[in-house]
């Protein structure tokens, strides 16, 4: 049980190196280029939502 | 545009370079207008300059964390690993560490002019030690994998047609601008909050 566990990570490790290896790295730029854009999205879904809630409370006043 | 694409490991993901480093420059940049507005803080006692300086450091971090992320994936699929032992990639993770404590710090303290006040000392003496770390240490270290730290170049001496040069100026740019725009974005919304509570 343990071994095929292991044998499954090694396989999606090799099968994820292999794809980023792939085409001279160019899929290592398309990632960084996901965790900008994630991190950007999720932090300004943040601050719209605080400024909904602001919105909220000053409908209420 | 055009890159190199046959740079030793690197291959074709000389490419971050217009991401990875801008999000560091912005960082000092945000945080370099957080220090600034710590100082009239701290000659003016106005509220205001306190969230500027608050909000900036804020979206530095966001910025920091997107820096790192980047770096870490990117030394992955060169390097071979996440992280490694480096002066560059340990005083850079120290640095968010001690912005986070400012983070910790603030939230600690419910009084305003106390917060305002205590953050702003702490600022004035975090930006000077986090530019050491992050950019005297790893250019004094010895050895080093990242670039221009250590015995290592900076990419400049790779980009030998200049043509790299030309798209990270311009990426450099409109990072900075990007950063700055949410950083004063996040400072309204504090201002209008705390308006807000003093009616």
């Amino acid at each position: 049980m343990l071994l095929t566990l292991i044998g499954f990570s090694a396989m999606a490790q090799t099968s994820m190196d292999d794809f980023f290896y792939q085409s001279g790295k160019i899929y290592v730029v398309v990632a960084i280029l996901v965790i900008i854009f994630c991190l950007l999205a999720f932090y300004l879904v943040r601050l719209d939502k605080k400024i909904t809630k602001l919105e909220k409370e000053q409908d209420e006043a | 545009m055009p890159a190199p694409d046959d740079i030793g490991i690197l291959a074709k993901t000389i490419r971050n370079l217009h991401f990875h480093v801008p999000m560091w420059f912005t960082m000092i940049l945000l945080l370099l207008v957080s220090y600034v507005y710590g100082i009239r803080y701290l000659n003016t006692g106005n509220p205001m300059h306190d969230s500027m300086s608050s909000s900036f450091v804020k979206v530095a971090m966001l910025f920091g964390l997107m820096g790192l992320a980047t770096g870490s994936f990117w030394a992955r699929f060169t390097w071979g690993t996440w992280w490694i032992e480096d002066a560059k990639l340990n005083g850079a993770a120290i640095g968010m560490l001690i912005y986070t404590a400012y983070y910790i710090l603030r939230n600690s303290i419910d009084d305003e002019v106390k917060r305002g006040k205590f953050s702003s000392v702490y600022n004035l003496f975090a930006f000077p030690i986090y530019i050491v770390l992050i950019i005297v240490i790893p250019r004094m270290a010895e050895t080093s994998l990242h670039p221009a730290s250590g015995d290592t170049v900076g990419f400049s001496t790779l980009d030998l047609d200049n043509n790299l040069r030309k798209v990270f100026y311009l990426a450099t740019i409109g990072w900075i601008l990007l950063g700055v725009w949410i950083a004063t974005l996040k400072h309204r919304l504090t201002e209008i909050k705390r308006i807000d509570e003093e009616i």
